[in-house]
């Protein structure tokens, strides 16, 4: 099924990627291309065959439940694009009305 | 001696274990070799030489006080820039990334760090380790050594352009769909793609999890085991590492030898789209190895077709949620954060002046694929054909020991010419792929030079899962006969820096 350029665009929001009209022009074909070759695999007769999503299955991993120093505040803030009162300072959230 | 920067690691190792040479002559010297090439390789992202000569001469420290030093001890190191370092920025030739300065190291940092390496500084790579040029890094292209005007191979690029240019004798990558075989084949080095779960994940900024595999470049076999051997191992920060002993890869590099063994040759990888100076020198290396004394038969994958396809669904739909973390809220680029936008607005306006088209095609791609009402046609049939492709490794290594196929479908291309074409990029890791979705170890080794472009072609040895041991064993061979046969190194027959 080929993919438009709407939809296209509603990927990009979903992915929350604010792409300009000339660079959706430019994705929308490519997408389109890659996912008519990737389709390729709904040729495959897999009928009752289990899917894998881990080469190397492991189950139930725990390790030893000891204490161990964490970061301090100065260290992890110390990157961050902008800080208030030893605390990560975000865009408002919420509409204002 | 020879010139300190041409040394392998394990002689290098000696020599400073010998007291004939310190760790901080070896450092310079590499650091002078990255002051004379590198603005012709664009190896690097970062060259961190006072942190290098801190290290080395810690490493001499530990020599005068009569301390036992490690196997690779006071070797200079190229590391991929998607390894954090506490104290060097950390990339992953992104934007969104640029200055980052992680606050702690990867477990393979750490435990390189403790083995005496010195890391020289952080590698080149396409963004994210999505690419097989390194033109999708933010910062520009590397170089490859046999010819400027072409690309290094991807992702791991600049630490195999590194290698290949002897700026460092060891480096280190990850292997997601062929991004350490890759760049390691088409630079003329070996290239290791260790079992998955074998090498430690944390710390490594993360492409496509179930996939994300670290492994060493080298210049020699034998190099590139000592250093698997340093870096691997399991590590309880990892819930995907294996709890089991690392395979004796050092002994099987030492042991060279194939008699006996039993080679199995993936026709589907033989075929059509195959540079011909690529099948000539496989074909060849095929009969080196009878000649040596292994067994060759063929053997069919029949799903490793679609290996290619399937790789392209998981991989983009693992980077579409990893990449979520790059929100623009904790760390990294933030962009119109004025007070007239909202944090929704922000995080979006961010990522897309962040990520490159690259990126923004796989997180794309991935999220299409994980759509519902898509799911089960794209991601849920893509694991399906994973499980099939488990198989045919399975019922192949019931009958050989270890599976061999040329490493690229064609030597390294001209920079350029596949930088806007993502399906012809991509065709890159067709060889490389069903490895990483198997989860079981393979490594390149370079095999000799195509007769139509002069450039280096890599034989690519696929092991079962935990027995990384028996592809050294096949490419310490063919490593050896190739030398004495050559009467050189093949790295000497380099040109581009000529």
């Amino acid at each position: 099924m080929p993919i438009a350029r709407d939809d296209v665009a509603h990927l990009a929001r979903l992915s929350r990627l604010a792409l300009a009209e000339d660079e959706l022009d430019h994705l929308a074909p490519q997408l389109d291309e890659i996912i008519a070759a990737v389709a390729r695999v709904q040729e495959v007769t897999a009928e009752g065959i289990p899917p894998t999503s881990h080469a190397v299955p492991l189950v139930n991993v725990f390790r030893e439940d000891t204490l161990v120093p964490c970061l301090d505040a100065e260290t992890v803030l110390s990157q961050a694009p902008a800080v208030e009162r030893q605390r990560f300072r975000v865009p408002r959230i919420l509409a204002e009305d | 001696m020879a010139e300190l920067f041409r040394m392998t690691a394990d002689q290098i190792a000696s020599a400073v274990r010998d007291g004939e040479v310190s760790a901080a002559e070896v450092t310079d010297a590499h650091l002078a070799r990255i002051e004379e090439v590198d603005g012709r390789i664009h190896a690097f992202l970062h060259v961190a030489a006072d942190q290098a000569r801190q290290a080395a001469r810690a490493v001499d420290r530990r020599r005068a006080a009569g301390e036992d030093l490690g196997a690779l001890a006071g070797v200079p190191l190229a590391l991929k820039d998607v390894f954090t370092t506490k104290d060097m920025p950390t990339t992953c030739g992104s934007a969104i990334l640029d200055g980052w300065l992680p606050p702690y190291d990867a477990t393979i940092t750490r435990r390189l760090r403790e083995a005496g390496l010195v890391i020289l500084g952080k590698t080149n790579m396409d963004e994210f380790a999505m690419g097989s040029s390194t033109e999708n890094s933010a910062f520009g292209p590397s170089h490859n050594p046999w010819d400027l005007g072409r690309v290094p191979g991807g992702s791991s690029g600049g630490s195999a352009a590194a290698v290949a240019a002897y700026e460092a004798p060891l480096g280190i990558g990850t292997d997601t769909g062929g991004s350490i075989r890759q760049p390691g084949a088409v630079c003329g080095v070996i290239g290791v793609k260790p079992t998955y779960g074998g090498n430690s994940r944390y710390g490594v900024v993360a492409f496509a999890s179930s996939l994300d595999t670290p492994g060493p470049l080298a210049r020699t076999v034998l190099d590139a085991a000592l250093l698997h051997e340093v870096m691997s191992g399991h590590d309880p920060c990892d819930a995907t590492s294996i709890d089991a002993p690392v395979p004796p890869v050092v002994a099987a590099a030492r042991q060279a030898d194939v008699s006996g063994m039993t080679i199995g040759v993936v026709p589907e990888f033989t075929g059509e789209g195959f540079q011909p100076g690529v099948l000539a020198k496989f074909g060849e290396a095929v009969e080196l190895l009878e000649s040596l004394g292994a067994k060759v038969t063929e053997v069919s994958c029949p799903h490793f077709s679609y290996a290619l396809p399937a790789y392209y669904l998981i991989a983009p739909s693992e980077c579409s949620s990893n990449l979520a973390r790059f929100d623009a809220m904790r760390y990294g680029l933030r962009v119109g954060d004025d007070g007239t936008h909202s944090a929704e607005e922000v995080m979006a306006l961010t990522r897309a002046r962040g990520f490159g088209a690259e990126v923004k095609r796989r997180i794309m791609l991935g999220t299409y694929a994980l759509s519902s009402g898509y799911y089960d046609a794209y991601y849920g049939k893509a694991q399906q054909v994973r499980t099939l492709i488990v198989r045919d490794f399975q019922a192949a290594f019931d009958r050989v020991d270890v599976l061999i196929s040329p490493s690229t479908p064609t030597t390294a291309f001209p920079l350029g010419e596949r930088v806007d074409d993502p399906m012809a990029m991509y065709v890159a890791d067709l060889c490389t792929i069903p490895s990483d979705l198997a989860g079981n170890a393979a490594l390149s080794v370079p095999c000799g030079l195509a007769p139509e472009d002069g450039l280096p072609v890599g034989l690519q040895i696929m092991a079962p899962v935990l027995a990384d041991d028996r592809m050294y064993r096949v490419g310490a061979a063919v490593e050896a006969a190739l030398d004495a046969r050559r009467g050189h190194p093949l790295l000497n027959d380099a040109r581009g820096l000529a």
